[in-house]
């Protein structure tokens, strides 16, 4: 299957109302992360960190709008906390787009990659946070699916995003 | 020097109708909250250093309103790479008030570092418009209204002293009615 090119990627997400992203970089999304950066739609913020993503894209909420977070999932450990005493009390639903490396465990990728890689998707589970795996056939039932999950539990998901699925 | 909630105090009767503040978990938003509890605060009852960057947020996405972020030293040095980040952004609407008693008061008042590191010179070398120390009541008025009359962003770092207040109470709103009621604070806002 062919990657998502990110004019596609984000031209969907943007027709469904995200339009302000905070985020720190992953290569397993380079081209569309540095598409983001420049998409004259969306107002990006470049996070020092992924909890300080995190706090910005909330801020979304208040202004009716989806804020999004793009990050590597080596962060996930860092937006923990602000996960389980921000956004799930006070329900404040954000759009994280988590580029999943170490897929599959070891030999994948490197080494400080291994463990998160098998746990990203059990690290979700325990916090409650919907998610799905991104693929690109399929891609946009799969967005529609997790946003609409979003909306009616007023909560933060996830897109696990694995290497080649998106340019 | 002057007691936080002292602080606290100046700094509430210093707010207009159209401010939004964002105060950081512990003593903090307690204080806040039996001071002047109103629907255009909201009160981040966990997550310790998250409330510049979601003031920081709520700046970017409302610039015709003022964002105060509230925290303590302690919470401000969690987050230190988020006063770069206040910087470069640079929201002229963003105001950083941080209550410097050098110590983590509300889990007993253990020391931070604060008493040797000077946090409004790091504001300042990041590239805020304004960082002014602050040593008594009447330098932080001066520093509240010069802080409404002049771009930001500005740091306001108010030296205060370690004074408890007894038998405060938690915040007692649930964590979703704070969400909704400033939410509506923030709508009621909007240009009509």
């Amino acid at each position: 299957m062919t990657p998502i090119k990110p004019y596609t990627f984000w031209g969907f997400l943007k027709s469904r109302g995200v339009h302000f992203v905070s985020g720190v970089p992953d290569s397993t999304f380079k081209q569309t992360y540095d598409s983001l950066i420049t998409d004259d739609d969306i107002t990006f913020v470049p996070a020092v960190r992924e909890d300080v993503a995190l706090g910005l894209a909330s801020a979304a909420y208040f202004n009716d709008r989806l804020g999004a977070i793009i990050i590597q999932n080596s962060g996930i450990g860092n937006v923990v906390n602000p996960l389980t005493s921000f956004n799930l009390i006070y329900r404040i639903p954000v759009l994280m787009i988590i580029g999943w490396r170490g897929y599959g465990g070891p030999p994948n990728d490197a080494p400080e990659h291994w463990i998160m890689g098998d746990k990203s998707p059990s690290i979700l589970k325990t916090l409650d946070i919907p998610f799905e795996s991104l693929e690109a056939d399929g891609f946009k039932e799969s967005i529609d699916r997790l946003l609409t999950t979003m909306t009616e539990k007023s909560l933060p998901g996830a897109l696990l995003i694995r290497p080649g699925v998106v340019q | 020097m002057i007691s936080r909630i002292h602080a606290i105090t100046i700094i509430a009767e210093s707010l207009q109708k159209n401010d939004l503040v964002v105060s950081t978990t512990g003593m903090i938003s307690r204080e806040l909250f039996i001071t002047d509890d109103r629907s255009g605060n909201f009160y981040m009852l966990g997550s310790m250093g998250l409330v510049s960057s979601f003031a920081l947020g709520l700046a970017l996405l409302n610039p015709s309103n003022r964002v105060v972020a509230l925290e303590g030293d302690g919470s401000a040095l969690m987050s230190m790479g988020t006063l770069a980040l206040v910087a470069s952004e640079a929201p002229r609407n963003f105001l950083h008030i941080i209550l410097d008693n050098e110590s983590y008061e509300s889990t007993g008042g253990q020391p931070t570092i604060t008493n040797q590191i000077d946090l409004a010179k790091i504001a300042s070398s990041c590239g805020y418009q304004k960082a002014d120390r602050i040593e008594n009541g009447d330098q932080l008025s001066v520093a509240l209204t010069n802080s409404r009359n002049n771009p930001g962003p500005r740091m306001i770092l108010a030296k205060v002293g370690i004074a408890p207040v007894k038998n405060i109470p938690r915040v007692t709103h649930h964590p979703i009615d704070i969400r909704d009621s400033f939410s509506n604070a923030v709508s009621n806002m909007l240009p009509k």
